[in-house]
């Protein structure tokens, strides 16, 4: 117990962080119609791309003067990242392009 | 930038940190408000491209302004080297999502999901050595980096392989075991790393066995998941990765990552659980994978056959209705008919009949696959109608007409409190006075659930390749 208050009170900020983050993700998609499931899920999965920022910290600091293992799995990272990143949110606005099309259309031929 | 400003415990920072962090604020700040704008109609393409810029901005100072522990910031070498990992990235992703037909969608969202769980599998791979191994916490947010963004991986990769057709559904009572032994493998290798004394070097092997268990357990989790399941699935994989990225995150103690993760690992639970509901089963009844067994003893006897329609029968049946209904599911995108859909609603509406689509939650393989199916064949956003509020016009609709559509229909689930899909809620196409139901093949539906509605009095059946039957059906309607 005094174990866990005092990793708790180490990491407050941390925790502090976890909490309120997954309180705003639940409230801030709490009632997406389904229309949207999928161009909200394709952008979210857009969004976890983020760890391409970790990528770019590893391979920005990787010894460039020899061929390392870090080096390569660094850039590897860097590529599906931005996989991750650019083809999801591409493809969430194609995605949302054709939605918009029919709103302004409105009737068909 | 590189002027210090101050000291943060006992550490000097200068202006070029203070910026960097900021700007990962606003990064955050835009993939939240992003986020919001992302769930309702008309804001969500602007959503897409707050996060997106939310993304651009902490790529961009990420690069320009990053320092080391050493206080150095990236070498110009290093900064060509990802940026043409970057633009390499750029261009596959973007040439990925612009090509691939729309029919693909579920497929292409399983591998971009791939690729982010793999980046934060080898971030955390790397980082590994640098871990403060008398750490606890240290050390454990490494590790769910490493193990969930292998799960992630493996798992959206066998997911992609099976939406594409390409990797069948294995099933064997024994998988659920070797699956059980494998999560506890893995727990309980992290947990022996996580006890204080080991060094990077003595627990490498570790390490990469851990990471080894992870990819395999993904393969087998996701392998005898049935198609009818893949929505679940595809959120769950969607939200593990985000929660991968946000132990990343933690690692570099950079607040964007563990938000931006938190945040789509949160809306990714929210879809599962939706989609969960969606069936009336627990995700643990999904992942463990009940379905197949149990329904076959409760339904069967009756035995009558199901009656064909002729094409003439259907079109004259169609075109003095009033009131349509059209049910899709997964056959219609395999078939890839939603344009030949389309051309026969607007057909029967030209004729004045009032033509609506019913989706359910989990038809297709994809939250929302349905409506991006159609939408994407032109179908008004108006005519899509969820289930909930279509179900109390049933009695009143003249002709309920289902594409490849069957569980989501099958009246077992009212009525056979035995049957697997017992209280999951179904589109209630039984009220309407007619029902046509166009299928591939005599068989039964996903995991042989026997559909009464098919033998049902006002039920007549259209067998064939959806496309070409709904073709051939223009042809008749027109011609009368």
């Amino acid at each position: 117990m005094e174990q866990l208050l005092q990793y708790f009170f180490l990491y407050k900020e941390e925790i502090f962080i976890i909490a309120l983050s997954v309180f705003l993700g639940i409230e801030v998609i709490a009632h997406v119609p389904s229309v949207l499931h999928t161009p909200l899920m394709s952008g979210a999965n857009a969004i976890s791309g983020v760890i391409i920022i970790g990528g770019i910290i590893l391979t920005g600091h990787a010894d460039t003067t020899r061929i390392s293992m870090e080096l390569i799995l660094g850039i590897l990272a860097v590529i599906f990242g931005t996989l991750n990143v650019a083809g999801g949110f591409v493809v969430t606005d194609r995605m949302l392009e054709m939605f918009k099309k029919k709103k302004q259309g409105g009737h068909h031929e | 930038m590189n002027n210090v400003l101050g000291t943060f415990e006992g550490i000097p920072y200068t202006s070029g940190e203070a910026i960097l962090e900021l700007s990962y604020l606003i990064a955050a700040l835009f993939f939240v408000y992003g986020l919001k704008l992302l769930s309702h109609p008309e804001t969500a393409r602007r959503g897409n491209f707050f996060a997106a810029g939310g993304m651009i901005l902490g790529m961009t100072t990420t690069l320009l302004l990053h320092q080391n522990a050493e206080g150095q910031g990236i070498a110009l070498t290093n900064v060509w080297i990802i940026l043409t990992a970057i633009a390499t990235g750029s261009v596959i992703g973007w040439v990925l999502a612009r090509k691939i037909k729309m029919t693909a969608m579920p497929q292409l969202v399983s591998f971009f999901n791939a690729t982010g769980g793999a980046a934060s599998m080898l971030v955390a791979l790397l980082e590994f050595p640098n871990a403060d191994m008398d750490n606890p916490a240290s050390v454990l947010v490494t590790l769910l980096g490493l193990v969930i963004g292998a799960i992630a991986f493996s798992g959206s990769l066998i997911a992609y392989g099976k939406l594409d057709g390409k990797i069948g559904d294995i099933r064997a009572p024994f998988l659920k075991y070797v699956n059980l032994l494998l999560l506890f493998l893995t727990v309980g290798l992290m947990a022996y790393l996580l006890v204080p004394g080991g060094t990077p070097e003595t627990s490498a092997w570790i390490i990469y066995l851990l990471l080894a268990l992870a990819l395999l357990y993904g393969v087998l989790f996701v392998m005898p998941i049935g198609g009818a399941d893949m929505p679940v699935v595809i959120s769950l994989l969607n939200s593990l990765t985000g929660i991968a990225a946000a132990m990343a995150g933690f690692i570099y103690d950079n607040q964007a990552m563990v938000l931006g993760g938190i945040l789509v690992g949160a809306a990714g639970t929210i879809l599962t659980v939706l989609m969960c509901k969606a069936m009336n089963r627990s995700l643990l009844n999904v992942i463990v994978g009940a379905f197949g067994g149990g329904g076959a003893a409760a339904s069967g006897g009756e035995g009558a056959e199901p009656k064909e329609a002729t094409l003439s029968d259907a079109a004259i049946l169609l075109s003095y209705s009033r009131n349509v209904v059209i049910v899709p599911g997964y056959g219609l995108a395999v078939a890839q008919a939603q344009h030949a859909c389309h051309e026969l609603d607007a057909l029967l509406a030209a004729k004045g009949v009032n033509v609506r689509y019913a989706i359910h939650p989990v038809a297709g393989r994809m939250p929302g696959h349905m409506n991006v199916l159609l939408a994407e064949a032109d179908v008004p956003y108006s005519q899509l109608v969820e289930m909930d509020t279509i179900n109390p016009d049933m009695p009143n609709t003249d002709v309920v007409v289902i594409i490849g559509a069957n569980d989501v229909v099958n009246p077992a689930a009212i009525t056979d409190p035995g049957s697997p899909i017992a209280g999951m809620p179904i589109i209630r196409a039984f009220e309407a006075k007619n029902i046509l139901v166009m299928k591939r093949g005599r068989g039964k539906g996903y995991a042989g659930i026997e559909n009464e509605l098919f033998t049902n009095d006002k039920t007549r059946m259209l067998y064939g390749n959806a496309k070409e039957t709904l073709q051939k059906l223009i042809g008749e309607v027109k011609s009368l």
